[in-house]
């Protein structure tokens, strides 16, 4: 099996890229590194805060309220990943109409969900 | 299963990676657990969801592992950090994240590692299965999904649209039950 | 041998597409903003037109010092940059530019860009908590709310050309596509593409960033080179999601006369004004408008479109 060919081919060929942009991104650091002044002063090391000193943490507890669209997100995604080995499937002899039933039974499963969330007024913002 | 079953010396070379990535994949399971930045827990996760993904990669099961990034590093992990990040996430250390049952955890974990490998070694033992590139391609599961298994993957939709109406219901304090 | 040197090639050429194009669509989005606005935009650097000025920026960010604040998460705070922008290149080796003209062949080439480009939105949350500042943390939360919105109507779409090309590789959705599949991917392309724009953080999605309520959001704090670099993935990301609308829905490097590659630059360039002129043209959104547009906008006319697909291909055969 040759070294860039084929499935296993193909992937060293990415993997080599991921290793340029790592090497890009290291590249310019170090240029950075060798052109740039450095002279840390305490002030300059603050923390912005449109101009005056920084009150209390960097980080503040904050509302909830969108932590459901998160769900909403997650248990969709995993439903939505199989829509593409089906796709690959769908028009291939052998499946036909039966695939297109599965389909819409898939899609009422969404329209449902996102039905019921919009319902329950969560998809609003008061 | 029926080709020759090749020695376990010399390694292949996807042999060594898969290796590697394991060794990574723990490593960075390991930091998950004994970090004591709550946030840097999250991002090691990131690593070892990767490696993982690698894994499965050198084992061909190509859709599966893009899918393992999708869902677990794209979704799942910002999912985690957009909860870590709403009710506590400081910079640096946290004194309070040891549980004081962290060798029970250690123990229990110990134990299904245990129950885990030692299933797999009975139930295959040596068996030897090719690396056959193009059977986790998407249109092979595709269609032992939709010619096999049709009834689980509709039976999961119906999960999922019930685990999201049980977290719609938890969050909104404004929905009750008849009284 | 000359095997390893085809890949030398392609990768080279990848390379120097990753680091050129962004540099002419932020120039061309310094010229296209100004003449929109009633101004000339850069005219000094290089002499003709401010032709020089993002190269003189460049030069500019490189000689600058290196400011990590004393309350930030160092280490993560200097890793974001890369994990913002190494996605973004990586993302470049499976998009054809002509027939066989792709840096490598990945048969789940859609669904693996959908999951690369995924990560790269964690570069900007860490930037966001790394920085200890209150307004990147806002500015992380908004983009991890954004990421989690936008992802689904994104890939929804993606599934519908899939599902009309009947595979996931984008050399082979290329091959397929046909001039009909303008007006019958239409909804697809719009929600793709809108899609995409939120993912990418671009104006009018640009909560995340919003200079003028949260102060650049993920970035107040970043500076000299490393603030470069997320420009930079920035304006790669424009040319990834123009490069993909333009293989998934444009029939990538398909039409008449001129060679391939010429005529997917064009469509990508075409693209990328697009992404400018919806910059100029449509103010910030509320973050509650926001949600609502991916969920009562976006994901029915997603789903909308995948059931046309569906009928429109069972039909067909």
């Amino acid at each position: 099996m040759a070294i860039m060919d084929g499935y296993f081919g193909s992937y060293v060929v990415v993997v080599v890229l991921l290793l340029i942009g790592v090497g890009i991104f290291a590249g310019g650091l170090f240029a950075n590194r060798m052109l740039r002044p450095d002279r840390p002063t305490p002030d300059k090391l603050t923390t912005y805060e449109c101009g005056v000193d920084p009150v209390g943490e960097g980080w503040a507890q904050s509302q909830v309220r969108y932590y459901v669209f998160t769900y909403l997100y997650v248990v969709f995604a995993v439903d939505a990943v199989f829509l593409f080995p089906w796709a690959t499937v769908f028009a291939a002899p052998g499946f036909g109409m039966t695939t297109l039933v599965e389909m819409f039974v898939f899609l009422a499963f969404i329209a449902l969900g996102i039905l019921y969330a919009w319902r329950k007024r969560v998809l609003a913002w008061t | 299963m029926t080709s020759e079953t090749p020695g376990f010396w010399p390694p292949s070379g996807p042999e060594v990676v898969f290796l590697l990535l394991g060794v990574v994949a723990l490593g960075s399971a390991l930091l998950v657990v004994t970090t004591r930045q709550l946030v840097h827990a999250a991002l090691w996760l990131v690593l070892c969801f990767g490696a993982l993904a690698g894994c499965y990669l050198v084992l061909t099961a190509e859709f599966v592992a893009w899918v393992q990034v999708l869902i677990y590093v794209g979704a799942v992990v910002v999912l985690l950090l957009f909860g870590i990040m709403l009710t506590r996430a400081p910079i640096g250390r946290s004194a309070d994240l040891d549980s004081g049952n962290r060798w029970a955890a250690v123990l229990v974990a110990l134990a299904t590692a245990g129950v885990l490998l030692s299933v797999v070694v009975a139930g295959f033992g040596a068996a030897y299965a090719p690396l056959d590139p193009g059977q986790g391609a998407a249109k092979p599961l595709g269609s032992s999904i939709f010619r096999t298994w049709v009834l689980p993957f509709e039976a999961l939709s119906v999960l999922l649209l019930a685990a999201l109406i049980g977290a719609i219901v938890i969050s909104r304090t404004d929905i009750r039950g008849r009284e | 041998m000359a095997e390893v040197l085809d890949v030398a090639v392609r990768l080279i050429v990848i390379v120097v597409a990753f680091l050129l194009l962004p540099l002419i669509v932020g120039q061309m989005e310094h010229k296209a903003m100004a003449h929109m606005q009633s101004r000339l935009g850069p005219m000094y650097a290089g002499g003709f037109h401010g032709w020089a000025q993002l190269i003189a920026d460049g030069v500019k960010f490189a000689q600058k010092e290196d400011v990590i604040p004393a309350a930030a998460d160092r280490r993560v705070f200097a890793i974001a940059p890369a994990v913002a922008l190494v996605p973004y290149l990586v993302v470049l080796v499976v998009i054809p530019v002509g027939p066989g003209l792709v840096g490598a062949d990945v048969d789940a080439g859609l669904f693996f860009v959908l999951a690369v480009m995924g990560v790269g939105v964690l570069g900007a949350i860490m930037a966001g908590w790394a920085s200890a500042n209150k307004y990147s943390v806002l500015g992380g939360m908004r983009a991890a709310a954004q990421l989690m919105s936008y992802e689904l109507p994104l890939v929804l779409a993606a599934s519908s050309v899939a599902m009309a090309a009947g595979t996931l590789s984008l050399e082979g959705i290329a091959e397929q596509w046909r001039w009909w599949w303008l007006p019958w991917q239409a909804i697809g392309a719009v929600v793709f593409f809108v899609a995409g724009l939120a993912e990418l953080r671009r104006p009018p999605f640009d909560m995340p960033i919003a200079d003028s309520e949260i102060i650049m959001g993920t970035m107040t704090e970043y500076t000299g080179i490393r603030f470069a670099l997320f420009m930079l993935a920035e304006y790669a990301g424009i040319v990834v999601l123009s490069a993909l609308t333009a293989v998934l829905f444009l029939g990538g490097w398909q039409g008449p006369l001129l060679p391939g590659p010429v005529w997917t630059l064009i469509k990508v360039f075409v693209l990328a004004f697009v992404v400018i002129w919806v910059r100029v043209s449509f103010p910030r959104l509320r973050e509650d408008q926001l949600q609502k547009l991916a969920w009562i906008g976006l994901v029915p006319l997603a789903l909308l479109q995948l059931a046309l697909t569906g009928v429109v291909k069972v039909l067909m055969a």
